[in-house]
């Protein structure tokens, strides 16, 4: 168990590539962390250089009260699990499970005992024997999932774990690790691309962009206050609404096709703005900015209507006993709903 | 299903009229090719069955004499050569010798460049894994006399390593284990590397088993290369109890006085134990072959 701490890293590649910009946090003990952003923005950069895979250019990073950076991945107490779970193919699931134990040097009965004990947890004690080829996908991440905490680590490092399963598959897992990781109290970082995963398994998110940390925040946080346009429609499906609109100086905000909003403008402001609100935030039928639908979407538990509000993309989302059709319709914006972001860098207002 | 099952009703008879003169004509192509190769085979098989002089008079034969035992026996267990110190049982074991050992160590040095080449970051790995490459351009016919000199200086000659080890460093191995070590994702050797697997364990514990079908396959290719080496054999070993088959079968006709009539049958004989090891090894490691080659379990 430990607290891990990143003080100025930074990571350029050999070929001049700055993958992750200067960035400093601390996770604390026990806590789960979910690094989340889209593809290529430097997630698994930045958990590899935690593993010790990846050289920290430059920057101190601790675990525990130790310092790592060139310590090497066997000695730094960590377990990773993998995207395509890296198992050994020719050795059995308890040999898998294993043998970083084995290369420990830590004898063979106790060796058994901890692989049971592992094996039982995660409902392998009937496939310890079996190849991995033998097992299906999720049956595969578990083991994975074995191989890391046979070791009692320190820190668990997720890799896009459940990228590889089925949607279905990918739910009950997502309860699963964290249901484990809770039980184990371990400290853990995971990466996804999946804000939903983000969403419902961390105590805390860190969205990166670009290699830029955008926000840290808890879940909460991060959906009720995003710091910036790209939190505000990454985290959250459907994504935000973002307006172009001005803040004129008697406080109006009119949407620059001439609309003009019912709410109220943020105090220090005027001129261009961008104007956020969730699509969950409206109500059809009531008020008076009038939402022109397209088309509607069904979801089941609800309805999604794309169209436009004043000439710009909005979307809408409604309870599946609403009514909905196309055409013309009022909505009306829930009072404090609306985030307001800079034009020039879409940070928050 | 149901579309095939009608185009076979709405034209029967074409069709499989068609169908049976291309099964025809296939197997006809087929049988002429294997007898072609098969004949002399049979030939020598037969004509191994008969004393020197029926052979000398008569030549090759289809009809089996009444020869074939004695003339194995002699050929394997009787003493002969110039010195008469050695027998086709030596030559059998010199052979197995060369093939396993050429076969071998082919494969532990190929598998070892191709570690370094793919795993390390070596200033130079490319241009290395390309000179290793040209020396394809540079078979042991070509620099076979340097070769024998340095061999000779040494004091290898007449040895079983002067025989085998100027022969083991191979191009082709280390390809095929580079190209193989290079699908291997990248994932395995970070897992192994967190599970505290240094160089040498992943190299033992991971990649050796891992590469086992491709041994395989490259074992089989390699002992039959190695097994019907006769050049470099025929150079390096002048001592006869050193002797493969390959090169040991004409040593067997030449040995007798000009006046004697040279010993064809056993000749035939030995010829033909000379080519069933190989054959062996790739009728039944067959499978293993092919998956060596096809096979991606990683
Ligand atoms: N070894 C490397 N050399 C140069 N650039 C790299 C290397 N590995 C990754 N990158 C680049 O760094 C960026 C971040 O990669 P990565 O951390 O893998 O992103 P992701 O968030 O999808 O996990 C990507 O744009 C990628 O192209
Ligand atoms: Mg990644």
């Amino acid at each position: 168990m430990a607290q891990v701490a990143l003080e100025g890293i930074h990571k350029v590649y050999p070929n001049g590539f700055e993958a992750v910009q200067t960035c400093s946090f601390v996770i604390q003990d026990g806590e789960f962390v979910v690094l989340v952003g889209p593809s290529g923005c430097g997630k698994s950069t930045l958990l590899r250089m935690i593993a010790g895979l990846e050289d920290i250019t430059e920057g101190t990073l601790r675990i525990g009260d130790r310092v790592v950076n060139d310590v090497d991945p066997a000695d730094r107490n960590i377990a990773m699990v993998f995207q395509n779970y890296a198992l050994y193919p020719h050795m059995t699931v308890a040999k898998n499970m294993g043998y970083g134990l084995k290369n420990r040097g830590i004898s063979k009965t106790e060796i058994d005992a901890k692989v049971q004990e592992a094996a039982k947890m995660l409902n392998l004690t009937d496939y310890l024997d079996r190849r991995p080829s033998q097992l299906s996908g999720g049956q595969r991440q578990r083991v994975a999932m074995g191989r890391a905490i046979v070791r009692q680590p320190d820190l668990f490092l997720f890799d896009e774990p459940l990228s590889n399963l089925d949607a279905k598959l990918r739910n009950q897992m997502r309860i699963e690790v964290r249901a484990l990781q809770r039980r184990l109290g371990t400290t853990a970082v995971y990466v996804t691309h999946d804000q939903v995963e983000a969403m419902t398994m961390a105590d805390r998110i860190i969205v990166l962009n670009g290699g830029r940390i955008e926000q840290i925040g808890t879940p909460k946080e991060i959906y009720s206050t995003p710091a910036s346009t790209f939190v505000a429609s990454f985290m959250g499906a459907p994504p935000m609404n973002v307006l172009n609109a001005t803040v004129s100086s008697d406080k109006h905000v009119t949407l620059d096709e001439g609309l003009e909003l019912p709410v109220a403008a943020p105090a220090a402001s005027s001129g261009p703005i961008l104007v956020g609100i969730r699509p969950e935030d409206l109500t059809l039928g009531e008020g008076t900015t009038p939402f022109d639908v397209q088309i509607v979407e069904e979801l089941g538990a609800q309805r999604l209507l794309h169209g436009t509000l004043g000439g710009q993309a909005f979307s809408v989302s409604v309870n599946k006993d609403h009514e909905a059709g196309t055409g013309t319709i009022p909505v009306s914006i829930t009072p404090g709903a609306v985030h307001f972001f800079s034009r020039e860098d879409g940070f928050r207002i | 299903m149901a579309d095939l099952t009608q185009t076979q009703i709405a034209q029967p008879t074409p069709s499989r009229l068609r169908f049976k003169w291309n099964t025809i004509f296939d197997h006809l192509i087929l049988i002429a090719g294997s007898l072609l190769m098969l004949m002399p085979l049979v030939y020598a098989f037969i004509t191994a069955s008969y004393d020197p002089v029926t052979i000398h008079r008569e030549g090759l034969a289809l009809t089996f004499g009444d020869e074939l035992g004695s003339n194995f026996e002699k050929a394997l267990f009787e003493k002969g050569g110039f010195t008469k110190t050695v027998d086709g049982m030596v030559m059998l074991k010199n052979s197995f010798i060369l093939g396993i050992g050429f076969a071998v160590g082919k494969i532990i040095i190929s598998m070892m460049a191709a570690y370094a080449i793919v795993y390390f970051r070596l200033r130079f790995a490319t241009f290395a894994f390309w000179i290793i490459f040209t020396t394809l351009l540079l078979p042991l016919e070509v620099r076979i006399l340097p070769s024998y000199e340095a061999i000779q200086r040494l004091g290898m000659a007449n040895t079983y390593s002067g025989l085998i080890v100027p022969l083991i460093a191979s191009a082709t191995g280390t390809f095929f284990f580079r190209q193989f070590f290079r699908a291997v994702p990248e994932e395995l050797v970070e897992a192994a590397r967190i599970d505290g697997a240094g160089p040498v364990k992943f190299f033992i514990d991971i990649l050796v088993p891992l590469s086992r079908t491709m041994i395989a396959a490259i074992f089989i290719i390699m002992f039959v290369f190695g097994w019907n080496q006769y050049l470099w054999p025929t150079l390096i070993t002048t001592d006869e109890s050193l002797f493969t088959l390959v090169r040991g079968i004409k040593q067997i006709v030449l040995t007798y006085s000009d006046a004697a009539i040279p010993e064809h049958g056993q000749a035939l004989a030995l010829a033909i134990v000379a080519m069933l090891p190989p054959v062996l090894i790739v009728i039944f490691f067959q499978s293993w072959f092919v998956k060596g080659l096809t096979e991606s379990d990683k």
